[in-house]
């Protein structure tokens, strides 16, 4: 081996920056090559994915409901991510979110709208924290691997809402057509400013799981048992209850974000109703270091990057997995440099001299 | 902490300074674009919108409707923007929005699953046109149209039933809804008029677009015994299977020939292109008014693709014929007696089956072997 993958003990801010806007370049670049061979001219392209997300209040208003899921789902998982405890499970969490949340809006449609809206984001949040409680259970009493587990679990939740709407729950006068009934209007939450409330939630709850995160005594142990197990445990941490009561916690956080999705933008539970956001939010999360201020900034810069790839493929008139050939190779250089800082290649040789040899 | 809110805040200067630096130069385009429109906004510039379903190149469905597309440009000089692969959800509703956005002021959505969402986003813009296929709702400014794309399908079955040997025959399904229904009630109607002891048996795949499964759905019926696939998807996956197995097929949406050169014998077509134009220049003239439309053959909507070598000789003299009555309004398929899946007689002899009743289609006729859930 002529190169060794070394961390890197400590990073200037100067030298992070130079890594960061070489991956947008590159990733600018590798991409106009792409859009050149689709014949366009990649600065138009650039210039209107921007203006695709941003470009009117429309379209600003679209990337912040876009960003509102991913914010709260974000915030959920990097909860659990503090902790070392790889939660893949968003998706499934969402869905199951939604589900309950929808089972409420289907049984009671005409609750006063008040009592019906809490009763659907409790159920929410219980419904999500449960789906995740189960392989925050295993963990913490047999250590299984929960990346699995939380990953196979996202599909049964998917399984499961794809039997209730060819199922059970069949809108009868769809003609056949397998979709769920749309919720009554007490069951979608209002409007606020013209985007629905759930903006409100994501601020709100950005605040609250930052001082939960910085300042309160769970959060800490969360932050402990994250950086090892022993330490926490000769700290006196009861570390199986601090799994499940994170885990809830996570979980409820992406069982909330189903039940706005669900009911603000879909009115209904579909399989579509996520949407793949417990996947996106993974990414937004790691982009943000797991802080819930930078949350908020991937989360609107992811939501923006989604909008604007819709807009470009309607304003060019490109197919719609060019469009995500582009969002794919401008994540996969911004990723990609993560790397870069975390870690340096070294010759052999020289790197005794670095601080610690990487996990890699 | 301080060093991710540095990389952060660097991230944010440098997505400004993009956004600063490349939307200059677009800048100038925008301007000169959107006075323009408000200028003409009296004379009304009219923008069309097209809602996919799949990809355009699908080979089925969604490519009938973009070649229609395609058409409309042409005769009219109109500008069209397109979405293509927008899932029947909430996202459909979204697309609808960004349309209107974009200045679309003539939407067509090509989906069933668009129906609610394109009602929905039509009463919140009364300004803009809207027509969505194979639905059933109809606004002020929201038009259905469809078309009788059963009465192609019978006559593909007079070529089927006419071709099978082992009298039994495949047909791959997309979902429970009348529309599919009502397909294979009259290929299997046409199947029996020339061959009155063959079954036709469905699989359900619940997918629109989803070439793996169609074609293990279509491999499962021949399993069965079927040695002709009949189809009512998106892809050519099922015609794939079909020639794989060195057995036939009948195509759907678009002239499938090529996909499955050996195998494929006709194909129930669309022809969306003059329906469109007549549409959007109704639009353009100021005299379009919403409308419910289900046209057949004798309007050139619906069509039987040309018969290739693989089907026999003789399904051509016949199906000209049967077609000839059809367009003529002689043939109309649904006439009674027909006997549903138990035997029991469902139409009385001599009775027509009005078209509420077909587009509430929710039995097999007799001939069928397959369950609707």
């Amino acid at each position: 081996m002529l190169y060794k993958v070394v961390k890197r003990s400590e990073i200037t801010q100067g030298k992070s920056f130079g890594i960061r806007t070489a991956a947008i370049i590159l990733a600018l670049l590798t991409s106009a090559v792409f859009i050149m061979i689709l014949n366009l001219n990649p600065l138009e392209v650039y210039a209107s994915l921007i203006k695709g997300a941003f470009g009117s209040n429309y379209r600003i208003k679209q990337t912040i409901i876009t960003a509102i899921p991913l914010v709260i789902t974000s915030l959920g998982i990097a909860i659990a991510f503090k902790m070392k405890f790889w939660n893949i499970g968003g998706e499934g969490q969402i869905m199951m979110g939604a589900f309950a949340a929808s089972f409420f809006a289907l049984r009671y449609p005409d609750l006063p709208k008040p009592i019906l809206l809490s009763l659907m984001m409790i159920a929410g949040m219980v419904a999500g924290g449960l789906w995740a409680l189960i392989p925050a259970f295993f963990k913490a009493q047999w250590e299984t691997n929960e990346t699995i587990i939380t990953l196979m679990m996202n599909y049964i939740a998917i399984k499961w809402v794809t039997y209730l709407q060819y199922g059970p729950w069949r809108d009868k006068g769809a003609l056949g057509f397998p979709k769920i009934p749309n919720f009554s209007d007490n069951a979608i939450l209002p409007n606020f400013l013209g985007i629905h409330i759930g903006w409100i939630f994501a601020l709100i709850l950005i605040i609250v799981v930052y001082i939960f995160m910085k300042h309160s005594k769970l959060g800490y142990e969360i932050a402990v048992l994250g950086e090892s197990e022993n330490t926490a445990r000769y700290a006196g941490i009861n570390v199986k209850r601090t799994i499940i009561i994170a885990l809830l916690i996570s979980g409820g956080l992406c069982g909330l974000a189903g039940m706005i999705q669900a009911s603000a933008v879909s009115n209904t539970l579909n399989v579509e109703v996520s949407g793949g956001v417990g996947f996106t939010a993974i990414i937004t999360t790691w982009l943000a270091s797991l802080s819930a201020p930078f949350i908020l900034l991937a989360s609107i810069l992811f939501a923006a990057l989604i909008q604007g790839g819709s807009f470009i493929q309607t304003a060019f008139g490109i197919p719609a997995a060019a469009a995500m050939i582009l969002e794919g190779m401008i994540l996969f250089f911004v990723l990609g440099s993560e790397f870069f800082i975390k870690y340096k290649l070294t010759k052999n040789g020289s790197a005794k001299s670095a601080a610690g040899k990487g996990e890699i | 902490m301080k060093k991710a809110l540095g990389l952060l805040l660097v991230l944010m200067l440098v997505m400004s300074i993009l956004v600063t630096g490349c939307s200059q130069p677009a800048k100038e385009e925008p301007k000169k674009e959107e006075p323009k429109q408000e200028e003409k906004a009296p004379e009304q510039k009219i923008k069309v919108g097209f809602v996919y379903v799949g990809p355009i190149g699908d080979g089925g469905w969604t490519y009938a409707h973009n070649e229609g597309r395609k058409y409309l440009e042409e005769k009219l000089g109109v500008e069209t923007i397109i979405k293509e692969s927008v899932p029947e959800s909430q996202e459909a509703e979204k697309v609808l929005n960004d349309m209107i956005d974009q200045g679309a002021n003539v939407i067509f959505t090509t989906s069933f699953g668009f129906m609610d969402y394109t009602e929905k986003v039509a009463k919140a813009n009364p300004d803009v046109k809207f027509l969505h296929c194979s639905g059933y709702k109809q606004l002020d400014n929201m038009s259905n149209y469809f078309g009788r794309i059963y009465e192609a399908r019978y006559l593909s079955g007079i070529v089927a039933g006419m071709k099978t040997q082992s009298d039994v025959l495949g047909y791959v399904a997309a979902f429970e809804i009348p529309e599919v229904v009502r397909g294979i009630n009259a290929f299997t109607l046409g199947v029996r008029s020339v061959n009155p002891d063959a079954v036709v048996k469905v699989k359900w795949t619940h997918t629109w677009y989803d070439p793996a499964k169609e074609k293990e759905a279509a491999k499962a019926l021949l399993d069965e015994g079927a040695d002709v696939i009949a189809q009512h998807q998106d892809t050519p996956g099922p015609q794939q299977a079909a020639e794989e197995k060195g057995v036939w097929s009948i195509g759907y949406n678009t002239d499938m020939k090529e996909m499955a050169p050996k195998a494929y014998m006709t194909a129930p077509i669309w022809n969306w292109g003059p329906y469109y134009v007549q549409e959007v220049k109704a639009v353009m003239d100021g005299t379009w008014k919403s409308s419910s439309v289900w046209e057949g053959m004798k309007d050139g909507i619906v069509q039987l693709a040309p018969l290739t070598d693989v089907a026999p000789p003789e399904a051509k003299d016949a199906v000209e014929k049967v077609k000839a009555d059809i367009i003529s309004g002689k043939e109309k398929i649904f006439v009674g007696p027909i006997k549903d899946q138990t035997g029991a007689v469902k139409v009385q002899d001599g009775v027509v089956m009005t078209d509420q009743e077909l587009l509430s289609f929710d039995w097999f006729v007799e001939g069928v072997e397959g369950k609707i859930k």
